[in-house]
């Protein structure tokens, strides 16, 4: 991999006059016209201990497949810059296959290139696409709150006060969805858990993260939680607080020596192996994959010394049963407003559309949205 | 608010005083420095965002926080001594050649800081005075860092040396006019110089806090314009250490304020909580800041107040 | 700002001697440029990078085909009104640092003005409003500034930033708030305003209408500044206040007039970055475009004329940046420093300004 970049730098260096004036007709150049190049945006450093890095390490499988060069750029805002990024690659790079890592790519930059350029395969980390968009588009994602889910249940076994602490950056979809199910979590094992949060108002702000976690703490919350960008703060901030703790996106067992419990992490590299495996095979990639622990798109961290045994057993079960399919969102459930999400003897499945819309939290979690 | 409430939000603003101030302190510090000889730099963020970084990474390398500390002033004397020495030029614009050396500062933290985001480095010690207590609210909030104790008796220092002292005298000579400095034989470029390193220092040693102390971990979002807002707190401190002191103290608390107040369960608007420091120093500003009276010790070689 | 000169109106009658002093302000910058380009070469050599691939890939990535253009003039257009928004204070000596904030409090109020209109209104009627609201919102924000300035005395440059960071908090609390359009719960903006409501692309281009008014409004500034009355007072008093003063001229009344255009065309940035791009209003509006607009305006030594062919060059970085990354394996900071470096050499470099025979005719400069 390393020495085929290191040829095609010194290729494309010496070629890049003839390759400049090809690309001004709208010829394509000759940089890796013998195979595919795959382009990868993120919206962060890919080495923020985070969502980019997990992406970044995870799609490293696609740059190991003969004949495939995979190009990379960072902290790509989400405005027209990602467009000009995407088509840069297109254009410029000879791309044949974009990986949109952000969430506030798809619309309208993926959606609008995808249109203009329809001999490019597009694929977006979020579970947006619909039969509507193009086809040349598409959506890969793993559902995480499956994984929070699991975490509440060790959670609910290891709080002593009934308390537990989120540290939450933005109110949004995803977010507020694996909050609710981190209760629900809990819940399952310990009706009287609540859960507490509070939202920080950016992706990554490591003062007020570690502020933020105190003022759980302060609040009796004995286990911490987050979904933030990069969760090192509020876990190392917990730990030193003596409290016990739950990752998110990545493992950070090692920051958290004493009260680490699990946590919840994408398995992205599922899915980038899976991607690689049919375009080895000549396959089209499917327009949309999403899942959760049933093929092992997700997973939770291996347990810390925070864990006792009780949890352990209990959140092995959880997990065990909802890889079979068993609901998470099992009635009965109320919202915060008192309103009534999933009735007794009801239940959502795991991947109902209508939990993609999450823009509620459910009773049980202290702190309101707005 | 009830009550428990009321008491848990004032203690969280108390720790937050103590646990957010020290950056502010440190850079309000070395901006007030500088000031005092008749230069501003707003280049202290950039400072601040290469301290933390150079910092970390030495604490990381050596396992000493402490070199980690020194080694970031070291870096900061570098970048004062480089806006000292720009600004001795004809022509050169200090507030220009501060925001430029912002943009520099932070470029190259995060260039060279990339390596450093994942691994952990070994932080400052606290010292805990809350053992008294069994409150873990309280004793949390007396967990004090020594950077913050040093920072006081800085402020304490500073104040009296300006007073007292023949360097205090020369830097606020050079500061008041530089005709009257260079006629008191004063090499004004030197003081200038001088101060603006020692103000880097500083700035270099704060920034250390933040990524060895308090979140304690080197990121590239480590820094919200910590550096920039200390330039107004000196302003609103009217160039007096001890006030800078108070003004951090007042800024950490304000910070404290969103995450407290979503703790008791208010968090309707929180994102006007969050802001509330830069809207209390604006406040702060409009009101005690005033055309109509020349400011009580501006200096008035200052360009800024002039 | 110590030395705000005319770069434009004539010193002398002379033509020679005008002729020379303008190849001061060219071949100055020039050279400046070159000394960047040297240290920032050595400083790839350190890292084991080539400096020759390192210029290949910038001049391919911002101006070597079609599409790099295309790129850099996109990136450029917003560059152009937020380094105004720096540039027209400069002339009163006002350094203001927080133009993001009143490209935000633009872009916000477009959005937000346009929510209840968007299902009748007609499309010319929907624009202008929002135009002109984008307009008045910037415009206030930054007369806050001047206004505080003026009656209180509060450093500008201080209370800019301040007013960026209340304004950040302004448009996400409405934005998740009370204007969210719940339909989207997962990247909380405002109502969309409709593709057909949408500010097209200059025809054959990829470029959207907001370069052609960046372009203007320059032009129309780079007048008001130096051919009115109103620009002439304005440069009397960035160049000495107690004189203006003592003069009579209304320096308060100048100062926030400067600081509403200012202010106005920072806000039709976010206009145009509401109406062309987004097409609702979110986070993603704050960009940073406020914060490079800084180092604009100060490259162009704050001469709106200058500022044009400056956006289009730091443009032209922004849009290679991408390139450099993919092909270089250096990580995104890396335009950063190259930034911070150009920056810093062109301020000192304004202390040679005069200093050189070669520029001057005897006679001009006894």
């Amino acid at each position: 991999m390393n020495d085929f970049k290191i040829s095609r730098r010194n290729f494309v260096k010496s070629t890049a006059a003839g390759a400049a004036g090809l690309a001004t007709l709208g010829l394509p150049t000759m940089a890796s016209a013998a195979g595919l190049t795959i382009g990868i945006v993120y919206v962060g450093p890919r080495d923020d201990f985070g969502w980019n890095q997990a992406h970044a390490e995870a799609a490293k499988v696609l740059g190991t497949l003969p004949d495939v060069t995979v190009v990379e750029e960072e902290s790509v805002p989400e405005t027209i810059a990602v467009s000009k990024s995407m088509e840069s690659m297109i254009n410029l790079d000879d791309a044949k296959m974009i990986f949109a890592t952000s969430f506030g790519y798809y619309k309208p930059f993926v959606l609008d290139l995808a249109a203009k350029k329809p001999d490019v395969q597009f694929r977006h980390a979020a579970p947006l696409w619909t039969d509507a968009d193009p086809k040349n588009a598409g959506s890969y994602f793993g559902y995480l709150d499956q994984a929070h889910y699991v975490d509440g249940v060790a959670a609910g076994l290891s709080t002593t006060t009934n308390k537990l602490g989120f540290v939450a950056a933005k109110p949004i979809g995803t977010v507020l969805r694996n909050i609710n199910s981190f209760l629900l979590g809990a819940k399952k094992v310990n009706p009287d858990a609540t859960v507490q949060v509070i939202f920080t108002g950016e992706w990554s702000l490591p003062v007020r993260e570690a502020e933020a976690t105190n003022a759980l703490v302060n609040a009796d919350c004995d286990v911490i939680t987050c979904h933030v960008d990069s969760p090192k703060v509020v876990i190392e901030t917990a730990e030193g607080r003596g409290v016990k703790t739950c990752g998110h996106n990545a493992s950070q067992a090692p920051l958290a020596p004493k009260g680490f419990i699990t946590g919840a992490e994408y398995k992205w590299s599922t899915i980038y192996t899976g991607y690689a495996a049919d375009l080895a095979a000549g396959k089209p990639l499917p327009n949309f994959i999403g899942a959760g622990f049933d093929k092992d798109f997700v997973q939770n961290t291996g347990y810390g010394a925070g864990a006792s045994p009780a949890a352990i057993a209990a959140a092995d079960a959880a997990r065990a049963e909802v890889k079979a399919g068993k609901p998470i969102f099992a009635g009965p459930i109320m919202k915060q407003d008192g309103s009534v999400l999933v009735g007794a003897g009801k239940s959502l499945d795991n991947y109902d559309p209508m939990l993609d819309q999450t823009d509620f939290l459910i009773e049980g979690v202290v702190g309101s949205i707005t | 608010m009830d009550d428990g409430s009321l008491a848990t939000v004032l203690l969280a603003m108390f720790a937050g005083a103590i646990r957010v101030s020290t950056p502010f302190l440190f850079v309000s510090l070395g901006e007030c420095l500088t000031e005092k000889s008749g230069r501003i730099n707003l280049g202290l963020e950039g400072t601040l965002v290469f301290g933390a970084m150079s910092g970390y990474a030495l604490s990381f390398h050596t396992g000493s926080p402490w070199i980690g500390v020194l080694g970031a002033g070291v870096v900061g004397v570098l970048f004062g001594a480089i806006h000292g020495y720009l600004c001795k030029l004809p022509k050169v614009n200090d507030i220009a050649i501060g925001i430029a050396l912002m943009l520099f500062g932070t470029g190259a933290a995060f260039f060279f800081g990339k390596a450093y985001i994942q691994p952990q480095a070994a932080r400052l010690p606290s010292i805990s005075f809350g053992g008294w207590s069994d409150d873990s609210a309280v004793q949390q909030a007396l967990e004090i860092n020594p950077l913050f104790i040093i920072g006081f008796f800085l402020a304490v220092a500073m104040w009296w040396a300006f007073k007292n002292t023949r360097w205090g005298l020369i830097v606020r000579t050079t500061g008041d006019s530089t005709a009257a400095a260079v006629a008191l034989g004063i090499n004004v470029d030197r003081v200038r110089l001088i101060a603006t390193s020692v103000g880097g220092f500083f700035a270099g040693v704060g920034g250390s806090f933040l990524s060895l102390s308090y979140p304690g971990s080197w990121s590239e979002g480590l820094s919200s314009g910590q550096g920039l807002m200390a330039v107004a707190l000196v302003i609103f401190a009217r160039w007096n250490p001890l006030a800078c002191f108070e003004a951090a103290i007042l800024f950490g608390a304000a910070g404290a304020l969103g995450p407290a107040l979503q703790s008791v369960g208010i968090s309707q608007g929180y994102h006007f909580f969050n802001a509330a420091p830069y809207i209390m120093t604006l406040g702060i500003l409009i009101v005690a800041v005033s055309p109509k009276r020349s400011l009580k010790g501006a200096p008035a070689e200052l360009s800024i107040t002039k | 700002m110590a030395d705000i000169t005319d770069t434009a109106a004539p010193v002398t009658s002379d033509t020679v001697a005008r002729l020379k002093r303008s190849a001061e302000f060219v071949v100055m910058p020039a050279a400046a440029l070159l000394l960047s380009a040297i240290l920032f070469s050595i400083f790839l050599l350190i890292l084991g990078k080539s400096p020759v691939q390192f210029f290949e890939l910038l001049w391919r990535g911002g101006f070597g085909t079609w599409f790099s253009w295309q790129n850099t003039f996109i990136r450029a257009s917003p560059l152009m009104l937020t380094a105004l928004c720096v540039a027209i204070p400069a002339r009163l000596g006002m350094v203001v640092i927080g133009g993001e904030g009143a490209l935000t409090m633009g872009g916000f109020a477009a959005a937000a003005i346009a929510i209840p209109m968007i299902s009748w209104a007609p499309t010319f009627l929907l624009l202008g409003v929002m135009v002109i609201a984008s307009a008045i919102a910037g415009g206030i924000w930054m007369g806050i500034v001047g206004a505080v300035r003026h009656y209180r005395g509060v450093n500008e440059t201080i209370s800019s930033l301040l007013l960026f960071y209340i304004a950040v908090s302004i448009l996400n609390f409405f934005v998740e708030g009370a204007l969210r359009d719940p339909s989207d719960p997962n990247k909380p903006s405002t109502m969309p305003i409709g593709k057909e409501n949408m500010i097209g692309n200059i025809p054959g281009t990829d470029v959207h209408w907001g370069l052609i008014f960046g372009i203007l409004l320059c032009i129309v500034l780079y007048f008001v500044m130096n051919r009115t009355t109103f620009g002439f007072a304005a440069r009397i008093t960035g160049g000495n206040l107690r004189a203006a003063q003592a003069q009579g001229l209304p320096v308060g009344k100048l100062i926030l007039i400067s600081c509403a255009i200012a202010g106005a065309a920072a806000g039709l940035a976010g206009f145009f970055e509401i109406a062309a791009i987004h097409g609702k209003a979110n986070a993603s509006l704050v960009a940073g475009y406020g914060f490079t607009g800084i180092l604009v305006s100060f490259l162009a030594r704050h001469n709106p004329l200058v500022i044009i062919p400056v956006a289009i060059f730091l443009g032209g970085i922004a849009a290679s940046g991408g390139l450099i990354q993919r092909r270089m394996d250096l990580p995104d900071a890396t335009v950063l420093v190259l930034q911070g470096l150009i920056f810093v050499i062109l301020l000192v470099s304004e202390t040679l300004y005069g200093r050189f025979a070669i520029f001057r005719l005897k006679e001009a400069t006894s």
